[in-house]
């Protein structure tokens, strides 16, 4: 963890309100895994008075990348930071996505994306596919869920990246029309990605794929995929039911007020299995065997 | 040139803690700061029992302000005694237990176990806006005007303020500083009231208790509906009430209230602090309280004031 005013590369917009800001960070690039975050002091002033959390979007080298949407008062100033300037950051902050489970011949990765909540998955794509270079069978599903098909982002970043990537828009202007995790569920009940390619559970489970939802949820087979996401609420709520029905293991990145982004102000909590969590500090990814239905 | 001052018996090297709450246990800050160089650093407030803390939001910002309604979380003395209280030791700053209770005897316990656990001062929390009653056994000295039933604070009471220091007293010999609300018509008089059951500090101001409502929903912002107002937002209404509290004690006064920049902590000594607080602050930056005692020294220097003794209370008023 670091305190430091770090040089802003470039701040770029991307489509209509969504912008992307590169910081040179060395020190937090160095440490960062996916899922976690920074807390960024926007002015020097009393406004806005505390500093915003951010996920990493990306590490580059020795620059990170932050994917932010202009939201208020905060994300406004912000945007309207040149490079060269100097940006006051803490990081790299908070749990990351747990990549072991991912890790393996035959293993699976669904990545669930909604809205802005794909801003920390990128990089976490990004490492799956480092960390498993030789299995070229290692698959990426990423399902991208928005309103309309101007907010779908990072579609073409997945795909470099040699994802399977499917998209649910709320109007139905791009991809499914419905809720992303309408297709998790349609992926997870049928064990099978909609275009049929690679098989979501191990063999020997392949005789569960006949029966209905109900059956396949009793199957205690351990499936070979792990599921990670990051979006709104009632989206990781579905997430969080779905995980149990089907007994796949999921993550999920959690976003909840914060003063200080470091444990503190004790300010950030989620009431979870065991009692309130912090989101900062314990968090801001929990597996959703830890959250409440 | 000297800017160490003394709260009672208690020696700081310098005029600048941390206030409770917002700096954790200390350990949270290492990372950030060298944290012998702070003259005292505050607990954030301990219970006798764990408190699992109020339902979230639990913080939210304001123009040039947070709101904050945590709820005394904390895992209670016995843990703070065995878990956090080694890594506080071994620092070479004071270390003060700030301490809560619902009544005088609770108070007067955590004293006593403090002490015995060798801790050389507390800081009485009689001023936390966000204790409920449900949580909490009842407070004989509720005043009726509340609009939030139960929900009176003890440093809202002269009587009551001086009997849980009285009760606190009686168990330790350690330094008592009393933290006092803001929510008062005449702070001075609570002060009085804590000098006078024999605490040797005084320090204000708490948060304001506020509230924040989101139009959209219409609901509040904050999971307790109301919460504490704190940052630089007070900072004016703070250093009013530490100069009236000042002119009416003799005890030292310890000035809290968004204080961001060494400026403010100098206009809480001119007005009468012999030390200040740094709270909110530390959230945004960790390592503002060092800050703080840097730009105080600087000030010193540049206008040649030998002690800083000479600079408390040194306000002109023609």
């Amino acid at each position: 963890m670091f305190c430091v005013k770090v040089k802003i590369i470039s701040n770029k917009k991307i489509g209509q309100k969504y912008f992307k800001i590169r910081l040179e960070a060395p020190k937090i690039a160095g440490e960062a895994l996916p899922g976690q975050f920074v807390m960024a002091r926007i002015s020097d002033d009393y406004e806005p008075l505390l500093r915003r959390p951010f996920s990493i979007h990306r590490v580059i080298g020795k620059e990170i990348e932050i994917f932010y949407e202009i939201k208020g008062k905060g994300t406004e100033i912000l945007s309207k930071k040149k490079a060269g300037e100097y940006l006051d950051v803490i990081g790299p902050l908070g749990n990351g996505f747990d990549l072991r489970r991912a890790k393996g011949e035959g293993r699976r990765a669904i990545i669930v994306a909604g809205g802005m909540g794909v801003a920390p998955l990128t990089f976490l794509a990004e490492k799956l596919r480092s960390i498993e270079p030789r299995i070229s069978n290692f698959e990426i599903a990423v399902l991208l869920g928005a309103r309309t098909k101007e907010q779908v982002s990072c579609e073409k970043e997945f795909k470099n990246l040699g994802c399977d990537v499917k998209i649910a828009t709320d109007d139905g202007s791009h991809g499914f029309k419905g809720r992303i995790t309408e297709l998790l569920e349609e992926i997870l009940a049928t064990g099978y990605t909609l275009t049929g390619t690679g098989r979501l559970y191990p063999y020997g489970h392949k005789q569960a794929t006949g029966k209905n939802k109900k059956q396949l949820a009793a199957c205690s087979l351990q499936p070979a995929a792990v599921v990670y996401a990051c979006g709104p609420k009632p989206m990781l709520k579905e997430i969080t039911r779905l995980a149990e029905c089907y007994h796949i293991p999921a993550w999920v990145s959690l976003e909840e007020y914060m003063a200080c982004g470091f444990g503190a102000c004790l300010g950030c909590v989620v009431q979870t299995k065991n009692g309130y969590k912090y989101v900062c500090k314990e968090g801001p990814v929990f597996n959703t065997e830890e959250l409440l239905p | 040139m000297s800017i160490a001052v003394c709260l009672g018996g208690l020696k700081l090297k310098n005029p600048v803690l941390v206030a409770s709450g917002t700096f954790g246990y200390t350990e949270e800050f290492k990372g950030f700061v060298d944290l012998n160089k702070i003259g005292a650093v505050i607990s954030k407030t301990i219970t006798l029992e764990p408190r699992q803390g109020n339902a979230p939001p639990r913080v939210v910002e304001t123009p040039s302000g947070m709101l904050n309604s945590i709820g005394l979380e904390n895992d209670g003395v016995k843990h703070f005694i065995v878990e956090k209280l080694p890594f506080l030791r071994k620092l070479k700053t004071q270390v003060i237990a700030s301490i809560a209770g619902a009544r005088a005897a609770e108070y007067a316990e955590l004293a006593k176990r403090l002490d015995a656990a060798g801790v050389l001062a507390v800081e009485l929390n009689l001023s936390c806006p966000n204790l409920k009653s449900h949580q909490s056994p009842v407070i004989p000295w509720r005043a009726q005007a509340s609009h939030q039933k139960n929900n009176q604070l003890i440093s809202q009471d002269k009587k009551a303020t001086y009997g849980v220091v009285k009760a606190a007293r009686k168990m330790t010999k350690g330094v008592i500083i009393a933290k006092l609300t803001p929510n008062v018509t005449d702070i001075a008089e609570i002060a009085k009231a804590a000098e006078d059951a024999g605490a040797d500090s005084v320090s204000l101001v708490n948060t304001f208790l506020a509230m924040s409502i989101d139009v959209n929903s219409r609901r509040p912002k904050l999971g307790n509906i109301t919460g504490g107002l704190s940052g630089p937002a007070i900072k004016p209404i703070a250093l009013r009430m530490v100069w009236e509290a000042a002119q009416k004690v003799k005890i030292p006064v310890i000035g809290i209230g968004g204080i961001m920049t060494a400026e403010d902590a100098l206009e809480f000594i001119i007005a009468g602090a012999t030390a200040v607080e740094v709270g909110t602050a530390n959230f945004i930056n960790p390592r503002v309280s060092i800050e703080i005692i840097e730009g105080i020294k600087g000030y010193i220097r540049k206008h040649k004031i030998s002690n800083i003794k000479n600079l408390i209370g040194s306000i002109e008023i023609q």
